[in-house]
């Protein structure tokens, strides 16, 4: 994935041997729950060892749940000489017009050895395969979803375990903590795709046993037989949509299953996934009354695991529900009532013994899905497949800063990037220190824990939680008026506040801003070099792809070209 | 106020797009032979007419008026082309309607004059075509180039009749006691019925019906036996050219290049390139640099005689010196000045501000350039807390205003909000304390921050206006109701024939700056027509009410309005803020208040969920995208107390609601 692979070609080189860093020094795991005392093996290098000496532990979770495998990971050496990522950071600061693998002064120990900067290399990630096919569209889905005749699945498949492959050596990690399918309908796929795909992470990265591995399943496609192929392939925890268990909601939906489907689906689940089964229910629907939702909550608590996720639904436009609503067709659910139902089916969980971590989840007996929660806890995470979405640092290719991706939406368009290069990537955007801190603050807040005091260390050393929201502002009259919380756990919402978070973030972000303006050097110094990525730079280099990229604002450089250029006028 | 559309004129076609660009090309009906395309100065190197050859018996100075879209343009038009005015000179014509905003609306902002050479009965006739503006916005301007004349032209619609503004425009030519000649246009047309517009005529101007002359200037008919008519009817000027110099500007133009362009009719004496002139006005002494005529664009002549008009160039450097209405002068020959002369006076006002603050200089020196060439505008620096830095401007009225902004706009490119507008009211001052502050007892209130408490105010007053409607006769009722709900006093109801009425009312000027003439054209279906003249100040029981969010006054929604109307005013304007304020964490109370006392309220609930539901890898970005300009749009917010209130909310309150 490195620049130099475009113009060199096979390139099965080793940048100067093995290397050795002494990760000693590294402060990635800054207070955080530290389980370490063993030396931990880095094993990504393409065609080099890696080892590591000191005390560090790698591991970005606050808790660690063990099953790590230690030991030293051989990086796998990929047909096209990806390994030099250890090379091109020193490379670029030396202003070499081109990352030259072979040069001596290149070589990152001679460079001073492992990169100072910031967090350190962050070890995991969390990754997203996307399954963009639906047998059916929905009314109220805005997704980048397909419903196409027949799909190629044998294709589909190559390129996701391409893909995966690909991004998950440039994300340069140890191991992959959890996997989400998503979609589209991703229990449409076989389960032999599915299996492909995690035994690609478990190659390209490590895949611990006891990583939580979810599929998202429709009912129509969540027959038994199917949901043990899933099981066998890996997968280990199952979200079913089942969306409403009122007929003429499904059918306002359109949903292609019925009650009894949902019904049948969600027991075969528990059958197979006890405990690690969830339910996804929408509410809000338009002419749908505090009592039928209140019904419905009841009859999902007669059917669900320990895991529901109840979602109000979102008008998307562009959406057949959303035009009849538009048109006056259906009635827009007030305002008042949403809440009604909010309140409700927050109060009526409770009862039931679970515990609200999210906005939208809600969990008991512990059955939080740690996948979901990476998210929220702004951890790195791979998207793979069409339009998939992805926020990780870019190791293997000697970036210290952490980016937004996006994979090319359309399946086709996707599928030819990805065979002639390895990968779709559409778009990359560089998250400054100060972005990166805004969405964890966005993403945090979501949550009943918030941003931790540790998880805030770890984005902005420099500048403490307390240091950005403790003094007068805006994050104090927040409080002072019950809507937030700032302790020594972190900042949080309080549960009035989380109801209406939408109009607490813009304020603090304000004071974000304001006070990361003016004290906030740390806070670039937590995330290594200035805005500019180098990658960030390249010119829309997309050859054949060139009219799919056209229009996007946001930098392109997808391809080896693109980002080949942006080293080269690189800071 | 919008005066509609018409269909693009003639003129449309073949005008180019704005002042200062070089015309297209040569008009259609000139195209043979015509090829270059020279700008309107560049009249060097051509042999000048011998004004001397036109004393002042084969003079006649007229103008033509008429209600919007009655043909005045359309009969101008012809009148050029018969006397072969245009073919004669320069080509690249930009005569009459040549703004943009007068082409859209089918009126005349800015007047422009020719010069027709016509033989008659073997006699060298100069006909001085004085264009008017058409409308009373400009009445003032309207009596000036009226008062450079002897007759006028009266077009009336076959199809529509007489109209409010063929009333307006037929008494200030009576009153001036100038010849009037009745034309009946659109002859041509399907439903014409000029036998019952010759009996309106008659009844409401007491002109005999033979008298009028039934034309279609579109297609030509009868064009001669207007110039006929104009030659037989309307006097010549009886001024004497051994008279000491004496001359009416009645119009004037700024060139970037010469100066300051002053229209003038010779009421005595002669006028050539090196006199020195004085301005009854401004006492300033210029000297003439370049005087001619205008066919319709400037011709260099030696001199000007008498009787004539024209043009005069002499250094003057503002529009301010050449104000409408002065006399000129020679140095050390001094005269008594011509009657009627009074600085422009603002009648209507709004606040003009910047959509975005980044663009004030840009709108500021928009303005500047544009106020160049009307010096009717009054402009003055404000500020609001809500709408940033800007400026509040005077108008003639309210289509003024209008065309104002348009041009703002259109030549200029300027994007700006232009707050409702406002009238200047008047308070008799009580407290000899107020008295001895302000220097006199009767003071003018612009802004509603100066409105002095009652306890202190023997008197207040507000502007009012003799308003002229004509209506077929089934609007009369909901017409009739209208006026009352305007606080408007019946003057006068005639029937100006059997399906035709005027009503006459008595209109306070701030119950139309608004919406009424919208609110009368729907009511009508379109028909009625509406048309108004400044009738000075009447006592009036005013009150400043107050908008408050709980319970802190928002200063830039105070107004001053009628007790009558503070209840139906306070409900509209919480109405409004309540859909422009967006839902807050706490709920707010908007109340329209007259001192003390609370006369509307409306609540703005709090917001109880707003949380979004879904927050996942796909959703992250479009989620930060929309908070962080939500952040933004949180650090322009305007706080009212603990409340915050958006710019728009502003704009949508404040804002004047576009005529349709």
């Amino acid at each position: 994935m490195g620049g130099t692979l475009g113009k060199r070609g096979v390139h099965t080189g080793d940048p100067g041997g093995a290397h050795k860093g002494d990760l000693g020094s590294c402060t990635w795991e800054a207070g955080g729950a530290h389980l370490g005392g063993t030396p931990r093996g880095l094993g990504v290098a393409p065609g080099g060892l890696h080892t590591l000496r000191g005390g560090c532990s790698w591991d970005p979770r606050d808790a660690h749940t063990g099953g790590l495998q230690v030991g030293l990971h051989v990086g796998v050496p990929l047909p096209h000489a990806w390994g030099c990522w250890g090379v091109s950071a020193p490379c670029i600061q030396q202003g070499h017009p081109q990352c030259a693998c072979h040069e001596p002064v290149c070589n990152w120990e001679a460079a001073g050895g492992v990169p100072r900067v910031g967090p350190g290399r962050p070890p995991t990630l969390t990754l997203c395969p996307q399954w963009p096919y639906c047998r059916k569209h929905c009314s109220y889905c805005s997704f980048n979803k397909y419903v196409v005749p027949a799909v190629d699945e044998a294709a589909v498949r190559a390129c996701l375990v391409r893909e995966a492959r690909t991004l998950l050596r440039l994300g340069g990690v140890q191991s992959v903590t959890s996997v989400f399918f998503g979609g589209g309908t991703p229990s449409l796929a076989s389960p032999h795709t599915i299996a492909a795909v995690l035994e690609a992470a478990a190659e390209a990265a490590h895949l611990p046993a006891g990583a939580e591995v979810t599929l998202e399943a429709n009912p129509s496609s969540a027959s038994p037989t199917r949901l043990a192929g899933f099981r066998a392939a890996g997968v280990n925890r199952l979200s079913v949509g089942v969306q409403s268990l009122d007929a003429a909601e499904l059918r306002l939906l359109g949903r292609e299953h019925t009650v009894d489907e949902a019904r049948a689906a969600v027991e075969a689940a528990r059958g197979l996934f006890p405990g690690r089964t969830s339910i996804d229910l929408l509410f809000g629907l338009p002419g749908q009354s505090l009592e039928a939702w209140a019904r419905s909550l009841e009859a999902a608590l007669g059917l669900c695991d320990d895991h529901l996720a109840l979602y109000q639904l979102t008008l998307e436009r562009g959406t057949a529900l959303e035009a009849r609503v538009r048109r006056g067709a259906l009635p827009t659910p007030p305002q008042d009532l949403l809440a009604d139902m909010y309140h409700t089916a927050r109060a009526v969980l409770a009862a039931a013994g679970f515990r609200q971590y999210e906005v939208s989840n809600f969990a008991r007996k512990g059955a939080l899905s740690t996948h979901n929660l990476s998210y929220w806890r702004a951890e790195q995470y791979v998207g793979v497949g069409p339009g998939a979405h992805g926020r990780f640092v870019p190791w293997g290719e000697g970036s210290q800063q952490r980016e937004a991706r996006v994979q090319t939406p359309h399946p086709d368009a996707w599928m030819r990037e990805v065979q002639s290069r390895g990968h779709g990537t559409r778009r990359r955007v560089a998250l400054s220190p100060l972005e990166q801190l805004e969405e964890l603050l966005a993403l945090g807040l979501r949550t009943d824990e918030g941003v931790t005091q540790q998880r805030w260390g770890r984005f902005s050393p420099q500048l403490p939680l307390r240091a950005v929201f403790g003094g007068p502002g805006e994050a104090m009259a927040l409080q002072q008026q019950g809507w937030l919380l700032l302790d020594g756990r972190g900042l949080r919402c309080t549960p009035e506040g989380l109801a209406v978070l939408d109009s607490l973030l813009p304020a603090l972000l304000c004071q974000l801003q304001r006070t990361a303006g003016t004290g906030g050097r740390g806070t670039e110094d937590a995330g290594g070099q200035g805005q500019e990525a180098a990658g960030a730079q390249g010119p829309e280099a997309h050859g054949g792809q060139g009219m799919e990229a056209a229009g996007r604002q946001d930098t392109e450089a997808a391809g080896e070209q693109g980002t080949e250029a942006g080293r080269g006028h690189g800071p | 106020m919008a005066l509609g559309s018409r269909a693009a004129s003639w003129w449309a076609r073949l005008l180019s797009p704005g002042p200062g660009v070089v015309p297209r090309g040569p008009p259609a009906w000139l195209a043979v032979g015509l090829a270059a395309c020279r700008r309107p100065y560049s009249s060097g190197g051509k042999e000048k007419i011998d004004m001397s050859t036109y004393p002042v018996e084969s003079i006649r100075n007229f103008s033509i008026i008429a209600h919007v879209d009655h043909g005045k343009s359309t009969l101008a038009d012809r009148l050029l082309e018969i006397t072969g005015t245009i073919a004669t000179t320069d080509r690249n014509k930009q005569v009459l309607d040549k703004l943009q905003v007068e082409r859209e609306r089918g009126i005349t902002v800015k007047a422009q004059s020719a010069s027709l050479f016509y033989n008659h009965k073997g006699v060298k006739y100069l006909l001085n075509l004085i264009d008017t503006p058409g409308h009373v916005d400009f009445n003032y301007e309207v009596s000036r180039s009226l008062s450079a004349c002897q007759g006028v032209i009266l077009v009336v619609d076959a199809n529509e009749g007489i109209q409010a503004q063929t009333v307006a425009n037929f008494y200030l030519a009576f009153e001036a006691q100038l010849a009037i000649i009745p034309v009946i246009n659109k002859i041509d047309l399907k439903n014409a019925d000029p036998e019952r517009v010759e009996k309106q005529i008659e009844k409401l101007f007491d002109i005999p019906v033979n008298e009028c002359i039934r034309i279609s200037a579109k297609q030509g008919t009868n064009i001669e036996k207007v110039l006929e008519k104009v030659i037989e009817k309307i006097p010549p000027p009886s001024f004497n050219t051994t008279d000491p110099l004496k001359a009416l500007v009645f119009d004037s133009t700024f060139d970037h290049y010469r100066g300051v362009i002053a229209n003038i009719a010779l009421f005595g004496g002669e006028i050539e390139k090196g006199h020195k002139i004085v301005s009854a006005h401004t006492k300033k002494r210029y000297e003439v640099n370049e005087v001619g005529i205008l066919t319709p664009n400037e011709q260099p002549t030696d001199k000007l005689y008498a009787g004539q008009v024209g043009y005069l160039i002499a250094g003057m450097k503002e529009v301010t010196e050449a104000q409408i209405g002065d006399t000129l002068f020679m140095h050390k020959q001094p005269v008594e000045p011509l009657p009627g002369f009074k600085s422009a006076k603002p009648m209507v006002f709004a606040g003009m501000y910047p959509v975005d603050q980044t663009e004030y200089n840009n709108l500021k020196s928009a303005l500047e350039r544009l106020t160049l060439n009307d010096s009717s505008v009054t402009v003055h620096r404000d500020s609001s807390l809500a709408l940033g830095a800007g400026w509040r401007l005077g108008f003639l009225g309210l289509l003024h205003m209008e065309v104002f902004n348009q041009r703002l706009e259109q030549e200029y490119n300027m994007s700006v909000i232009l707050t409702a507008p406002t009238v200047p009211y008047k308070a008799i001052l009580s407290s000899a304390k107020l008295i001895k502050e302000y220097g006199k007892a009767e003071i003018t209130i612009i802004n509603p921050a100066q409105f002095p408490d009652k306890l202190s105010v023997s008197e207040y007053l507000e502007p009012t206006v003799l308003g002229t409607i004509v209506t077929p006769q089934e609007y009369i009722g909901k017409i009739i109701v209208l006026c009352q709900d305007r606080r408007a006093v019946q003057k006068d109801m005639l029937y100006i024939d059997e399906h035709r009425v005027m009503l006459k009312y008595l209109f306070p000027l701030n119950e139309i700056v608004v919406d009424f003439y919208d609110a009368l054209k729907s009511l009508s279906s379109g028909y009625a027509s509406f048309d108004y003249e400044d009738a000075g100040y009447q006592a009036a029981d005013l009150i400043k009410m107050d908008i408050l969010l709980n319970g802190n006054p928002v200063e830039e929604l105070a107004t001053i309005i009628h007790c009558d109307k503070a209840y139906a005013t306070g409900k509209f304007l919480c109405e409004r803020l309540k859909d422009a304020i967006p839902r807050q964490l706490f709920e707010i109370a908007i109340q329209a208040a007259i001192g003390k006392k609370i006369i509307a309220r409306e609540t703005l609930k709090a917001y109880r969920k707003n949380v979004v539901a879904k927050c996942y890898g796909g959703d992250i970005t479009r989620r930060m995208k929309l908070l962080k300009r939500q952040a933004e749009g949180k650090k322009l917010m305007r706080k009212i107390g603990n409340v915050e209130v958006p710019r728009d909310a502003f704009i949508h309150v404040l804002k004047r609601q576009p005529d349709k």
